[in-house]
This record gives structure tokens, C-alpha cells and sequence, in this order.
């Protein structure tokens, strides 16, 4: 945790500190100017909570998005008892790189219908990891194609279960369609090192591309 | 004897929380994007979330994500909140990322040297 700016202004009134079911706020530092973000997708318990975790120098929070803007579709719900209201959880964590920059980390399903979610994570990202699990590789089709719909560059990385096979990376790359330049790791979502190189092989094929013309692919929503 | 249950979501709608409205009234607002509370502004008129907003915020910069992590509320509904309180005084945006300068070859280089240096 940084150390907790002193304030520069006067004193203030004596609040009663407020306590947060997710523990004290640890603050980014003053120091800090930029704030950039990497997603980490993929299907259902395929690591993505852990890999955030492990990464993350604060206590992970998650957000219950619902599936719709709040107020939106208010009326449609009249009448209507047994729909429920569906939410989506997001974890996302926090790492500092430097007394200037912090990366954000935002764990999320990939799936089509929680589009505003998508819309807020996808806009000014870096880029995604696309965390795998060989024993079930074609479910990851459905985030890569959301992916690559937005123009959203990604990386792969394998997280290695115990017990699932190993499978040479050439078979990966084929039963994933990837295309040649994409990257394609393995890591132990548990593990920092190899987690901390999954993004690594990210940024660095960031590098390797053309600096697009429009940078916020996302579709904008509204204004 | 019944355990104590917790309240999975709060008794108030999120569309009371932002008076019915969908949008923020700016479209700066990042998930990243950190922010401050302006401790000397009073809070006297503001309702009970912007409040909690204002009361998280004196610490320090924290994400609009981290807002609505630690708060328990959606995203959606602590932009409206947070584009309010920029409005009027009590709240500025320390570290907007202009999304139109993403991505950036020095940004891509200073994550790759401080993703490195973890190792």
C-alpha cells in the first residue's frame, strides 16, 4: 500500500471513517498520471478471478453490472414477475508499474449480451489476454470473435490446469485458428512470473502493430 | 436460530440513486479514469451515495471502478454520480486517459519496463 497522502488542505471535519465491506481503500498515488487498462477474458472458471488476483497489489473488488444502464428498461419490466434481473460480475485489480502509471486489470465474461460492459471495458484498453484451458478450447471461440469484431488486439495464454494434457503449441495454435502473429503462451494463472508473462507477450506484440488511425474501436454507444 | 442473511443488493433502485437517468452528463468518464473529492467543498445537499462517494474519495485517487467496487454499486451508476459531482466542484479528475492518443509507443514501452521489472 502507498503511503497516504498528506492533505493540503484544511483540516477537515471530523468525519466518522467510513468502513467498506471490501476493506480500507488502498489509494493510488499522487504521483500517478496515467492510468491504462489490459482486460483478461474468457470463458466461464477458466482463471480469470485468479489471474487478477494474483496479480493485483490491492485486494481484487468486483462489480455487479446489471445487464441493462441503470433506468434503462424500467417500464419493461412491468408486468413481467418472473423476469429477474441479470447481472454480470467484473473483478478487476490494480498494479503499479512506475511512480507515474498504474495498469487496471479487468477479469469479464466475453459474451455478447452485456454490451455496455463490454463498451466500458473495451474503450481505451491496451489490449486483452484471452485466458484458455485446453480441455475445453473451442469455448474460447466465442470471446476471440467478440474480440476481434471490435478491433480489440489480444493474446492467448494457456492456463495450465493441473491434469489437463499438454498439448504442443503448434496443435493449440491450429485448433484455435490463431493467426501467425498472435501470441500464444502458457501460464499458471496462480502464479505470478508466468502470469506477469502472459501480459508481457501482450504488450510486446502491441508494439510490433501499426499505431491505428481511430484507437477506440468500441462502437460509441451514444453523444 | 437463522443465520443473518446478507442484502445481496440494496433497497434502493439504482435508477432512484441517479433520478431516473441512464447516462452521466459527460462522456470523459473512464472506468480508469482517477479521481479526487475536493475536501473543502461541504457536502451538505448531496444525497446519501454521493456522500459515500465524496467520503471515499477524501483519501485519495481511486478509479471510477474502485468507486463503484468499494460502494457496492454498478459502473453505470457511479459515472452518473461522479459526472454530477465534477459538475458541481466536488469532485476532479486527476488522470483522464485521452483515449484518442491510445495506444501510445512511450505508454506501450513504460507498461512493458514496469511489467519487466516485476519479474
Amino acid at each position: 500500500m502507498g503511503s497516504a497522502p498528506a492533505s493540503d488542505h484544511a483540516p477537515a471535519p471530523s468525519y466518522p471513517a467510513p468502513s467498506y465491506p471490501t476493506g480500507a481503500p488502498s489509494y493510488v498515488a499522487d504521483t500517478v498520471r496515467t492510468a491504462a487498462k489490459i482486460l483478461v477474458v474468457g470463458h466461464f472458471a477458466v482463471g480469470k478471478t485468479t489471474f487478477v488476483g494474483t496479480l493485483s497489489e490491492i485486494t481484487p473488488l468486483r462489480t455487479e453490472e446489471p445487464l441493462s444502464q441503470a433506468g434503462a428498461h424500467v417500464d419493461d419490466l412491468a408486468g413481467v414477475p418472473d423476469k429477474t434481473t441479470t447481472t454480470v460480475a467484473m473483478d478487476f485489480g490494480r498494479l503499479t508499474l512506475s511512480e507515474s502509471l498504474v495498469l487496471y486489470l479487468f477479469g469479464a465474461p466475453g459474451q455478447k449480451r452485456f454490451a455496455q460492459l463490454w463498451t466500458d471495458m473495451l474503450q481505451g484498453a491496451l489490449g486483452a489476454v484471452i485466458l484458455a484451458d485446453t480441455r475445453r478450447l473451442d469455448q474460447s471461440f466465442d470471446v476471440m470473435g467478440l474480440l476481434e469484431e471490435y478491433g480489440m488486439p489480444y493474446a492467448v495464454a494457456v492456463n495450465q490446469f493441473d491434469g489437463a494434457p499438454l498439448f504442443p503449441e503448434e496443435e493449440v495454435r491450429e485448433a484455435l485458428d490463431l493467426l501467425p502473429e498472435t501470441p500464444l503462451v502458457t501460464c499458471d494463472a496462480r502464479d505470478a512470473a508466468s502470469s506477469t508473462k502472459a501480459l508481457i507477450a501482450l504488450v510486446e506484440y502491441l508494439q510490433t502493430r501499426p499505431i491505428p488511425d481511430d484507437a477506440s474501436a468500441a462502437p460509441s454507444q451514444e453523444s | 436460530m437463522t443465520p443473518a442473511r446478507r442484502r445481496e443488493q440494496g433497497l434502493v433502485r439504482a435508477y432512484v440513486v441517479t433520478d431516473g437517468r441512464a447516462h452521466p452528463t459527460r462522456n470523459t468518464l473512464d472506468i480508469v479514469t482517477l479521481v479526487n473529492a475536493v475536501t473543502s467543498r461541504p457536502l451538505t445537499g448531496l444525497s446519501p451515495e454521493k456522500r459515500g462517494v465524496m467520503e471515499l474519495c477524501r483519501g485519495g485517487a481511486l478509479s471510477v471502478a474502485e468507486v463503484a467496487g468499494h460502494l457496492g454499486l454498478p459502473i453505470s451508476v457511479v459515472k452518473v454520480l461522479i459526472s454530477d459531482l465534477i459538475d458541481s466542484g466536488h469532485i476532479f479528475a486527476r488522470a483522464a486517459v485521452p483515449k484518442a492518443q491510445l495506444p501510445d509507443v512511450q505508454l506501450l514501452q513504460e507498461v512493458l519496463d514496469g511489467l519487466r521489472a516485476r519479474l
